[in-house]
């Protein structure tokens, strides 16, 4: 375990250390020199020109500017944003929890509808598996910015039974009533995806001897399903949830903007229109981490529920 | 591994080797994947020949139709701008199914040669390209292609490119897997110790027997680079408004607002159907594939009770 977790480890390192890069370098692939992209559309006077490369230290070596920009965002400082000239990480710290918020409920709603919907193909074969697997593959192929428009104009426009638009309202519940259509756009695609695998993974539990020998010495059917197929078949659904889960930090980006939620995503968007570039790569870097980090989570997880994976040690 | 070795098998006449062929395409596909492939074959063609059979000029407006209802002169109606809705949509197609189709060949074409180099020579070469890929994979495609627009502009130029990048592992890591498993079978140290190159081997062996597990893959990425490009459309930071494509047209949020969504209804369809039909295909192709190799595993014979 101590050997898988010092592998993954540095597996992270260097992947965050390369995303890292690539998101600093991406400035100077820009056509023109970095300082015309930092200053966005306005034209300089000679001094302002002068300020910024003094600011950004574009005077100094290549990798000299990358250290100093990275030992700057680890010690929390995501540099200055374009618009108002605040801190980047103020712009962010402002909009973050939307974000946090709208992943939740969509792993919420992926989770239920996921489990729900492949337990119910893998136990009732026939007819319902049939229309289970119709529906998922078609919903498999929906793809969230077209479920966003079309679920604004039936449920918000034609029977207005949810905010086209916006946050929602005040507290938990007003917000989460503003997250339904936003949540359930993004969450389709995984939810269809994860019913598939949830029905792969307990048919193919279902099929094997030990559970007719089960069910041969007369144990409820349900008591086979809960305590022992379902922990069998466990670990591909815990994996391709929590990589379904993990890709949805890249998801809102498409979502925010779709409903106009203030969110990371909203925020990414509209600095990239604004040629706002410190928040354009701040946003990126936080949402590649946070990517990365979700599948740590999900590849320690699936090492602790299956012991095969720990005893072979060839992690 | 039985598709693809002509060169063993008896001398076959060309006609009837794609009449195999086809035989083999079909069988794999079964009824439903037929359906699909002549959807996408549908698509193709509305793409290619948008100029002969657009009823009207995609971007012609007519402020005194303004959200016509469909029928007559507009078989779909038209937009707020009064452009024929149809003819928009037989438009889009060209945007909608080129873009897809050049992530496709762009990361097929870089990704191809770099998987079988790897597995060919192996050693560190291989270690530094699946660890490059690693890293790709784990980048989110949306925010490559975000921060490329970023950097350069809002197109479907640096779009696409940056999509290329991020698909490069679809492809690559499948086929680097399948070709190290060709390269461990005994005809490949036959054909060595016959003199023959490695290059040669690679490109004349390895690659056609890869192709039907690579295959199978490259409607699954079309279909996610559909999806990705149409949604970078959808924000505005790849294909521009005016123009026709699925994405844009999807994003009419003042239509919808008003009431009028049909427009976004049939893209959104349209999107929809060529993605679930793309995944089909690519579900068939390899479905089988796995399937081939589960009968030809030695299996008891009949149920133990």
């Amino acid at each position: 375990m101590m050997r898988f977790l010092a592998g993954r480890l540095t597996g992270l390192f260097i992947t965050l250390s390369v995303s890292s890069f690539v998101v600093f370098g991406a400035l100077y692939l820009a056509p023109g020199s970095p300082e015309s992209v930092l200053l966005g559309n306005s034209t300089p006077t000679p001094e302002r020109r002068a300020a910024i490369r003094e600011q950004y230290g574009l005077d100094d070596p290549f990798m000299a500017r990358y250290l100093h920009w990275l030992g700057d965002i680890l010690h929390g400082d995501l540099g200055t944003s374009f618009v108002g000239n605040q801190p980047v990480s103020g712009r962010i710290g402002a909009v973050f929890d939307t974000t946090l918020y709208l992943v939740g409920v969509t792993a919420v709603l992926i989770a239920a509808i996921g489990l729900g919907l492949g337990l119910l193909a893998a136990l009732r074969p026939g007819r319902i598996d049939a229309l289970v697997s119709t529906v998922t593959a078609v919903v498999a192929g929906v793809p969230a910015f077209v479920a966003a428009s079309v679920g604004i104009s039936v449920f918000a426009v034609r029977l207005d039974w949810f905010p086209a638009y916006g946050a929602g309202g005040e507290g938990f519940l007003g917000r989460l009533h503003g997250m339904v259509l936003p949540a359930l756009s993004l969450a389709l695609i995984a939810s269809a995806l994860l019913a598939r695998v949830t029905r792969a993974a307990v048919r193919a539990e279902l099929d094997k001897e030990y559970t007719q020998t089960a069910r041969a010495r007369g144990i409820p059917g349900r008591l086979i399903v809960v305590r022992h197929v379902l922990p069998n078949a466990a670990p591909p659904i815990v994996t391709v949830g929590g990589l379904l889960v993990a890709a949805l930090f890249a998801g809102t980006v498409v979502v925010e903007n779709a409903f106009g939620l203030p969110g990371m995503g909203s925020l990414l968007i509209g600095s990239v229109n604004q040629k706002d570039f410190p928040t354009v790569q701040a946003v990126t870097l936080l949402m590649v981490t946070a990517f990365v980090l979700a599948n740590l989570v999900v590849d320690i997880t699936q090492q602790l529920l299956d012991p095969r994976l720990r005893q072979g040690g060839t992690a | 591994m039985t598709l693809t070795q002509p060169s063993l098998t008896a001398v076959e006449s060309a006609p009837s080797r794609a009449n195999a062929a086809g035989r083999r395409l079909r069988n794999r596909l079964g009824a439903t994947g037929l359906v699909a492939l002549c959807w996408i074959a549908l698509m193709i063609g509305c793409a290619a020949l948008a100029p002969v059979i657009a009823p009207h000029d995609p971007n012609a407006q007519d402020l005194l139709h303004v959200y016509a209802a469909p029928g007559g002169d507009h078989l779909l109606g038209t937009d707020g701008t009064g452009r024929d809705i149809l003819s928009r949509l037989i438009w889009g197609a060209r945007t909608s199914l080129v873009g897809p189709a050049l992530v496709v060949l762009l990361s097929l074409v870089v990704g191809l040669p770099l998987a079988l180099a790897a597995a060919w020579r192996g050693g560190w070469l291989d270690a530094v390209v699946g660890r490059f890929l690693d890293i790709v994979f784990s980048l989110p495609a949306i925010l490559v292609a975000v921060l490329a627009v970023a950097v350069f502009r809002p197109g479907p130029a640096p779009a696409i490119l940056a999509l290329a990048v991020a698909y490069l592992p679809y492809v690559a890591r499948v086929a680097r897997s399948a070709a190290l498993r060709q390269r461990a079978m005994p005809y490949v140290a036959a054909l060595t110790v016959q003199g023959h190159g490695g290059v040669a081997i690679c490109a004349r062996h390895l690659l056609p027997n890869i192709t039907p597990v690579v295959g199978a893959q490259i409607p699954i990425a079309f279909a996610n680079a559909l999806m990705d490009l149409a949604a970078l459309s959808f924000l505005g930071l790849a294909v521009q408004s005016p123009q026709a494509d699925w994405g844009v047209l999807v994003n009419d949020a003042q239509a919808v607002l008003q009431g009028h969504s049909s427009q976004v209804v049939y893209a959104g369809v349209l999107i929809i159907a060529t993605v679930v039909a793309l995944m089909l295909i690519g579900d068939r192709l390899g479905g089988d594939i796995r399937r081939r190799r589960v009968r030809r595993a030695p299996q008891p014979t009949g149920r133990t009770p």
